[in-house]
């Protein structure tokens, strides 16, 4: 299986996971999406050092990710290729900032060991949020919802063709790579002076479609604008839910939960 | 209904396409246009749909080509892409299919109505609420057929509309075709197919009409179809 082929199965993986029932599946993509950016937005607005209050904010995903029947470590598998990115955002905190925050014993931790952590702890949450949105809306429900939110048309349909065509170009990538290979056995990826007119082939190849693909939307009317059908009504049980989840968002950015909690228990 | 009056066109100076090309279409006729590779019938189709302007006069449901009459002559005519990844660019069949009627002023309860009785004529209901990019070669034609019918054409036009089918979904498509109402042009080099599915003929070589007659008096011509890069239908060989 070359990298396209295996890129073609992790995309059918995902609508595998869109295609799953349970609760989070069945909620209003749009109670979903407004979810997802107000916990994104709670998240990061959290203070580089104020890690105790943002270790609360790993219910979620640990909550929701069971109510959706996905494991945790999917979504980790997927998202394989961006966490070292997430990781290395932080990396040079522990150089640059040595004010000493806390001792536990001989340990020293610095100011700069905790705003890496919390970075890191931001940007997992952030993804691991996205994901489930991902794995638990189908694509034509989350646009829908995009454009309920008013977000440009322009954005919206963008989105739209590219999860539609991201396969067939993927399928053509992976055509292509096996017909090169096929003529230069034993090579390891694709030699670079053949990247030149590997690309341009792509490149020719998209452009004939798009062309052929535009020609066949203005035959069927199209006027700039996408008419998003699949947009199903919020039932007032996930109204009642959504406000309430932006209430405790609001709640857990303004008051430290772990504090309490951790009065409570010794007094 | 469908009417070429000394049509000619080049896509760069010097290298013409169309030669001065004429022919009639009547109501209700099934004709296939045939032709090699190069032969100019999928130019022959933009004209017809407006995507390309040429010289001379076409005629398309009663319309004549100009700017004026270019929407009302789209929304009377269907067309099926040879790529029907080209032409089922929403992400689930159902959304393909409202997708026309929407845009020219169907209700959405109308048009689920709609898209709901084609699938229900064609056999193809289980299809409606997949993904484009998770059905096979078979099932995308039938539901890119699915699509044009649902915008209720006067003029149905058909790229090589078998083309890359196993048999089995070759016959569906066929039958499907056959079944079909109102003006059909038919462009392929399956001449079997427009054996089964057209009355009428008309063959092209370089841009210029060679011969139109019935499909039994072209098809069977072996010396006509030789002579222009065409063999014989598989049945008369």
């Amino acid at each position: 299986m070359n990298k396209a082929e295996q890129a073609l199965f992790e995309l059918r993986h995902m609508d595998e996971l869109q295609d799953m029932d349970s609760p989070v599946h069945r909620c209003s993509a749009l109670v979903k999406l407004i979810a997802v950016i107000a916990y994104i937005i709670t998240v990061v607005s959290f203070d580089k050092y104020d890690l105790s209050r943002l270790s609360v904010m790993m219910i979620f995903p640990v909550l929701f990710y069971a109510l959706a029947d996905i494991s945790l470590m999917t979504c980790f598998r997927k998202l394989k290729i961006v966490l070292p990115l997430v990781l290395a955002v932080g990396i040079f905190n522990p150089l640059l900032d040595r004010t000493v925050m806390l001792v536990i014993g001989p340990l020293r931790i610095t100011g700069g060991w905790i705003s890496m952590i919390t970075l890191l702890l931001k940007g997992v949450l952030a993804l691991t949020a996205s994901f489930l949105l991902a794995a638990t809306t189908r694509i034509d429900e989350l646009c829908g919802a995009l454009r309920r939110l008013h977000v440009p048309s322009i954005i919206v349909t963008v989105l739209l063709l590219t999860y539609r065509y991201i396969t067939v170009l993927t399928e053509e990538v992976s055509i292509m790579t096996d017909a090169y290979h096929l003529r230069a056995p034993g090579q390891k990826g694709i030699a670079f002076k053949a990247w030149g007119s590997f690309l341009g082939q792509l490149l020719l190849r998209s452009a004939d479609r798009a062309q052929e693909l535009y020609s066949s939307m203005l035959l069927r009317g199209f006027n700039g604008e996408f008419k998003h059908v699949k947009t199903k009504k919020e039932s007032s049980r996930e109204i009642l839910f959504c406000l309430l989840l932006l209430v405790l968002l609001v709640l857990l950015r303004n008051y430290d939960l772990a504090e309490w909690i951790g009065k409570a228990v010794t007094g | 209904m469908i009417r070429f009056e000394h049509v000619s066109f080049s896509y760069e100076k010097g290298k013409q396409v169309l030669h001065d090309l004429s022919f009639d279409i009547k109501d209700g006729e099934s004709v296939g246009l045939i032709g090699a590779n190069g032969a100019g019938k999928s130019t022959v189709m933009k004209v017809m749909l407006g995507l390309i302007k040429a010289e001379g006069r076409v005629t398309m449901a009663g319309l004549e080509m100009n700017d004026a009459n270019l929407a009302e002559i789209r929304r009377k005519t269907g067309f099926v892409l040879q790529n029907s990844d080209n032409q089922m660019f929403m992400p689930t069949v159902y959304e393909d299919l409202v997708f026309a009627p929407m845009n020219y002023g169907m209700s959405k309860e109308e048009a689920d109505r709609k898209a709901a009785a084609i699938l229900q004529q064609l056999g193809i209901s289980e299809l409606k609420d997949r993904y484009n990019h998770r059905l096979s070669g078979g099932e995308k034609r039938m539901a890119a057929i699915a699509v044009i019918l649902a915008m209720d054409p006067e003029v149905i036009l058909m790229d090589e509309p078998t083309s890359a089918l196993d048999p089995y979904n070759r016959r569906i498509v066929l039958n499907t075709i056959r079944s079909m109402k109102g003006t059909r042009l038919v462009a392929s080099h399956d001449l079997d197919l427009i054996m089964d599915v057209c009355d009428r003929v008309i063959l092209i070589d370089q841009g210029r009409v060679i011969a139109e007659g019935s499909a039994k008096q072209i098809l069977r011509n072996r010396e006509l179809l030789e002579a222009h890069r065409l063999e014989l239908p598989l049945r008369y060989q």
